[in-house]
């Protein structure tokens, strides 16, 4: 093993214990007077590193409006949003998108791959944006971790819908970044397919020391998670610890009935 | 059906709108040329009719020679004895002779000659007596007696003349000082265009213009009861054959045709150029509407699972296609109105005042222009229409915008080939076929290019990508370059931004590699939609290089003529350059009594009919042997000098196509009617660039005696000491008197005669300026339309981390890509046609045979540099709202985005 990587799980174990993201008492209205719509109200949570905490909600819960505040793509109507002790609601547009190539990775429910690049340049391309050089010993890691390795010179047209989310992993991996938000990332997937793409995500948490949050309206998805938050009327209601689908089950239809 | 398509085309209206402007440019140029050449038709006729009105007979001498340029007939004057045998006729109420000139130029205050911007300098004998023929009325003063003139209001306004005055008169000599009796208005308006009209008395007049004697013409007015008709039978059975009789009508008409087919040759020329506008149009449409065909095409298939046949989806193309053509023709209509109606208050302000003030609109204007817009834009939409026709029901459900392949998809590279192929056959038939018109060679030249365009077009859609490749870097340099050159300004800016309270990015000049190599690999998604924005441009380009090689070779070869033929120091010229009436023979006379002079020859031109066709012949006097270097067949420099009464020499090619030596007979009529016979006494070989002498040139001595107003064209001279200013200083001096004659050395020759030309270049620029506006206008759409494909993978760039300004680069960059293919293409394809044009130019302008060599090509270094930067910067200019566009998309909504 590389003194590189060792380093990656030194770091790993060392994480377990810091806050990647420190949500204050966000509230996020639309509209004005007699029309707002309040998608959030009052929330607060701390994102721990090395952990993967899934947001689960019914629709119109906020539960991808507290995802989109927390990674910086949309801006609360009031309160804060600390990503790796930056506080990012008081940052324009440019320096909130270079905060967001080092700190926040991102695997939509869609693939999002740019189809005319091959499957390796669609995983450089952050580093390539922000100018960096890639590392060539991680690269190697991180695509063996998704077991992509035999596919990178294919177009996501020649790629299984499997293989294409697997590439948008290696994507949001390969930054390092403080903390990776997924977004139903097996929404479009099979459950086989959608099974190897949640462990991958176990997985690099377990060995890679990532942070993830993760959306998502499955009950049998967010069993991979270390800790589920219940989302209702734009207010954490509920907080489980890793547990079964079935308990999961329970506390979102308990939900529904309030 | 209708509803569901206007509905569609309303929530498009950006996309719609630029569409449009692709065919209002076109159909602009379309009705503003027809509304202002009509117009200015217009305008002369009703100035004819102006003059002609009174009259009910016009005589003049036979015209047996025209002038070979102006397509006008030549008309000697003839004694003034027949106007008492006009007088003597019994039908005759009143007649009047007149004499007249178009070289009578007034001499403002300063010494200048007054300019009438290339109008003519009229002068004419007035007879106020007959009030039916007289068509200028005095505005003050009193009509001019011996040895006084007047002149017309603008004129006398422009140069501050009053009433008792005295103006200088220049004819033919020195100038005439006479006094101002009054002032004259012609017509109503005074509208003459410009020319400056001066007016003296008839024995006045026939002395300044060397017409003792003689007369120009007569004007004869009828008794009452009596018709012109009748007038002019009885006027031939009293007068000579050698007399031309026509009705005041008929000579109007005459005149206003004459006139008129000018005009026409110019309307031709600019709808040529309003046609290629619409072919850059057509391009831009097809590729318009194939983006947006291939943009909805889930909404066809939708309309098709709704049960929609394809007839419908065919027929709601092509009525979006139908409404955008008529509302875009419509709107160019009325905006090629607005073009003629400026053009013709800038003429107004440059001193051409038309006659008339109407605008004239004839219905034909409004059919042609209405039906070549909305034909276009049919024609254009019925590929991509027919592939929206073949959009499966299923494509409802499914992800991406791809039309489904053309039937003919797979013979797409093949059948462009052919075409380009094809398209060089016909250029090669334009340039090196025989026996063909004009016409016929530019038909068979045009429809050359435009195959060649179209299948280029087609084949690149197949290389799109190496071509990109190649190009990416020099785009890269060159925008990197005017950023730098840029800087100071961009600096300044930021320096504002961050003084107004917000922070800015610095502004870089360095490439964003990532942001390029993103371009270049977005320019290769659609590599059929890239080759066409390409095209677009490519044609404008291709032409501009064209002209510009077609200039360059054309300025190359006379300035190599000139080196070779002219071995004075100095030349004298007319004032303005493009004067057809040259400088007077007392001019050189004067300069010749210098003392530092000890070589002087002239060369005088005119128009004889040899072997049955209206050439220009010249004449030469002095020692032309000292000033002149030809080289020759047979003979040589001194053959020029020992001319003689009956020595003539001709070019080589005129021998050849006569069958003529050295000793052979020729005849040349001159416009009296009156024969010379010369023989041949010397061939030369004229150089590429052209000559001073034209295909017959003989003695001035016999020029003089048999031509009318003899005049120079070219005087050159050697002086003692060369070029130096006391040189200069002499001639001036000596040339004091003759205000439209100057000195000039060799270097300002040259320097004058090509400045000819920029006027022309200019104009060539300008009108291709619309085609290549119209191919920007195309890049823009497709730019436009791009992005707003890709809405939800800009969201997610965004997302990942490139910052908004890197978003503009990236559009910025893929904009500049395809400005470069088209560039690339452009410029390659001009070359290529300029080298084969200049190649084959003395034939396709003259028609001569093949012995006349041909002309070298030059290439304009500079001109190509400046043409590859400005393709650069349409790039960087067509990116500017799209990128904007592009980098303000809200990232979320745009992640979001169906």
């Amino acid at each position: 093993m590389s003194t590189k990587i060792s380093n990656q799980l030194e770091r790993a174990s060392a994480s377990r214990d810091g806050v990647a993201v420190h949500a204050t008492d966000l509230c996020r209205t639309y509209g004005e007077g007699d029309t707002a719509v309040h998608a959030l109200c009052g929330v607060s949570l701390d994102v721990p590193t090395g952990h993967l905490t899934a947001v689960m909600g019914p629709s119109g819960s906020g539960k991808s409006t507290l995802m989109h505040i927390m990674a910086g793509l949309d801006k609360p109507t009031s309160g804060a949003v600390e990503i790796d002790g930056t506080e990012i609601t008081t940052l324009d547009d440019t320096e909130l998108t270079k905060l967001r190539r080092k700190h926040v990775g991102f695997i939509f429910q869609f693939f999002n791959l740019l189809p005319m690049l091959t499957a390796r340049e669609n995983i450089v391309l952050p580093l390539q944006i922000a100018g960096e050089n890639v590392d060539p010993d991680w690269f190697d890691e991180v695509v063996t971790k998704v077991h992509i390795s035999k596919r990178l010179t294919h177009r996501p047209a020649e790629l299984s819908g499997g293989q294409q989310q697997r590439v948008a992993v290696a994507r949001a991996l390969i930054t390092r970044p403080t903390v990776l938000f997924a977004d139903e990332p097996t929404g479009n997937l099979d459950s086989r397919t959608g099974g190897e793409i949640l462990a991958l995500l176990h997985d690099s948490v377990e060995t890679l020391g990532q942070t993830i949050v993760m959306v998502t309206h499955d009950a049998r998805v967010a069993t991979i998670a270390d800790r589920v938050l219940f989302l209702g009327d734009g207010e954490i209601v509920r907080e489980l610890p890793e547990t079964t689908p079935e308990e999961i089950q329970k506390a979102i239809q308990e939900i529904g009935r309030r | 059906m209708i509803r569901f398509t206007l509905r569609g085309l309303l929530t498009r209206k950006l996309r719609s709108t630029l569409t449009a402007i692709a065919i209002v440019l076109g159909v602009c140029m379309i009705s503003g040329t027809y509304v202002l050449t009509d117009t200015i038709n217009h305008s002369f006729d009703s100035l004819y009719q102006e003059i002609y009105k009174g009259t009910d007979a016009y005589i003049t001498g036979k015209s047996v020679v025209k002038n070979q340029y102006s397509g006008m007939g030549i008309m000697p004057s003839f004694s003034q004895s027949e106007l008492a045998k006009v007088r003597a006729v019994a039908d005759v109420k009143a007649a009047s002779g007149s004499v007249g000139s178009a070289a009578c130029s007034v001499v403002g205050k300063n010494g200048k000659v007054i300019s009438t911007g290339g109008a003519p300098n009229l002068g004419y004998s007035i007879d106020p007596s007959i009030p039916e023929l007289n068509t200028v009325t005095l505005v003050s003063g009193t009509w001019p007696g011996k040895n006084e003139v007047v002149i017309d209001q603008a004129t006398a306004d422009k140069a501050g003349y009053k009433t008792g005055d005295i103006v200088g008169i220049l004819v033919n000599g020195p100038v005439h000082k006479m006094r101002l009796s009054g002032i004259i208005k012609f017509g109503e308006s005074n509208g003459i265009m410009g020319a400056t009209l001066a007016g003296f008395d008839l024995p006045t007049a026939q002395r300044l213009f060397d017409r003792q004697g003689k007369l120009d013409s007569i004007q004869a007015v009828a008794k009452p009861g009596v018709s012109p008709e009748r007038l002019v039978k009885e006027l031939r059975s009293a007068l000579p054959k050698s007399m031309t009789i026509r009705t005041g009508q008929q000579e109007a008409s005459k005149v206003s045709a004459d006139t008129s087919k000018q005009i026409s040759a110019i309307q031709y020329f600019l709808l040529a150029f309003a046609g290629i506008a619409l072919f850059v149009g057509s391009f831009v449409i097809i590729n318009t509407l194939s983006i947006t065909v291939a943009q909805r095409t889930r909404e066809f298939a939708t309309l098709r699972t709704l049960g929609g046949s394809r007839v419908q989806v065919l027929g709601s193309i092509i009525i979006e296609a139908l409404i955008i053509g008529v509302l875009a023709s419509v709107t160019g209509l009325f905006l090629g109105f607005g073009l003629a109606a400026g053009l013709i208050g800038l003429f107004r302000h440059l001193g051409l005042e038309l006659p008339q003030n109407a605008f004239v609109i004839e219905p034909r204007t409004i059919y042609v222009a209405l039906a070549v817009g909305i034909i276009v834009t049919l024609i254009a939409s019925i590929r991509p229409a027919l592939r929206a026709t073949r959009v499966p029901p299923i494509a409802a459900v499914r992800e991406g915008a791809a039309l489904p392949p053309s039937r003919f998809h797979r013979f797409r590279t093949v059948g462009a080939l052919a075409l380009t192929a094809l398209g060089f056959v016909l250029l090669m038939q334009g340039l090196f076929g025989k026996g063909m018109t004009t016409a016929q060679i530019l038909t068979t030249l045009g429809g050359g290019a435009v195959l060649i365009f179209v299948g280029v077009a087609l084949v690149a859609a197949r290389v799109i990508k190496p071509i990109a490749t190649a190009v990416s870097p020099l785009g890269t340099a060159a925008v990197a370059l005017l950023s730098v050159l840029v800087w100071p300004v961009t600096y300044v800016i930021w320096l504002i931004r961050r003084a107004s309270g917000r922070s800015p990015e610095f502004p870089a000049v360095t490439p964003d590699g990532a942001m390029n190599s993103l371009a270049l690999a977005n320019s290769g998604r659609s590599p059929e939609r890239t080759a066409s924005s390409a095209a677009a441009l490519m044609i404008g380009l291709a032409l501009v290089t064209l002209v510009a090689i077609v200039a360059a070779s054309i300025i190359g070869s006379f300035k190599g003529a000139v080196d070779s033929i002219f071995t004075g120091d100095y030349a004298i010229m007319p004032v303005n350059s493009n004067s057809m009436t040259g400088t007077p023979i007392a001019a050189a006379d004067e300069v010749a009594k210098i003392k530092g002079v000890e070589s002087i020859s002239s060369v005088r031109f005119g128009f004889g009919l040899v072997y049955g066709k209206s050439t220009m012949v010249t004449a030469v006097d002095g020692q032309p042997s000292k000033v002149f270097r030809l080289k020759w067949k047979a003979g040589s420099e001194s053959t020029l000098d020992s001319l003689g009464s009956t020595g003539a020499i001709v070019s080589d090619a005129f021998a050849k196509s006569h069958h003529l030596n050295l000793r052979s007979g020729l005849k040349v009529v001159t416009p009296a009617g009156k024969p010379i016979y010369l023989d041949v006494t010397g061939i030369f070989r004229p150089p590429t660039g052209g000559s001073p002498f034209g295909d017959v040139t003989f003695s001035a001595k016999t020029f003089d005696a048999s031509f009318q107003d003899p005049a120079n064209m070219y005087t050159l001279l050697t002086m003692r000491g060369g070029e130096s200013d006391a040189n200069s200083k002499a001639l001036d001096k000596a040339l004091a008197g003759f205000p439209n004659a100057q000195a000039q050395t060799r270097q300002q020759f040259v320097d004058s005669q090509i400045a000819q030309l920029n006027p022309i270049l200019m104009m060539l620029y300008v009108l291709l300026a619309f085609s290549i506006l119209i191919s920007f206008v195309g890049i823009v759409v497709m730019l436009v339309l791009t992005i707003y494909e890709r809405t939800r993978e800009l969201g997610m760039l965004r997302a990942i981390g490139i910052t908004q300004r890197q978003t503009r680069r990236m559009i910025r960059h893929e904009s500049v890509i395809t400005a470069l293919i088209g560039g690339a293409l452009g410029i390659s394809l001009g070359l290529l046609f300029g080298v084969l044009l200049v190649h084959r130019m003395p034939y396709v302008s003259f028609s001569m045979p093949d012995s006349v060599p041909y002309v070298p090509v030059t290439f304009p270094g500079f001109e190509l540099v400046f043409f590859a930067f400005a393709t650069v910067v349409v790039g960087i200019v067509a990116a500017l709202f799209p990128a904007r566009r592009a980098a303000k998309l809200n990232v979320l909504e745009a992640l979001q985005y169906e």
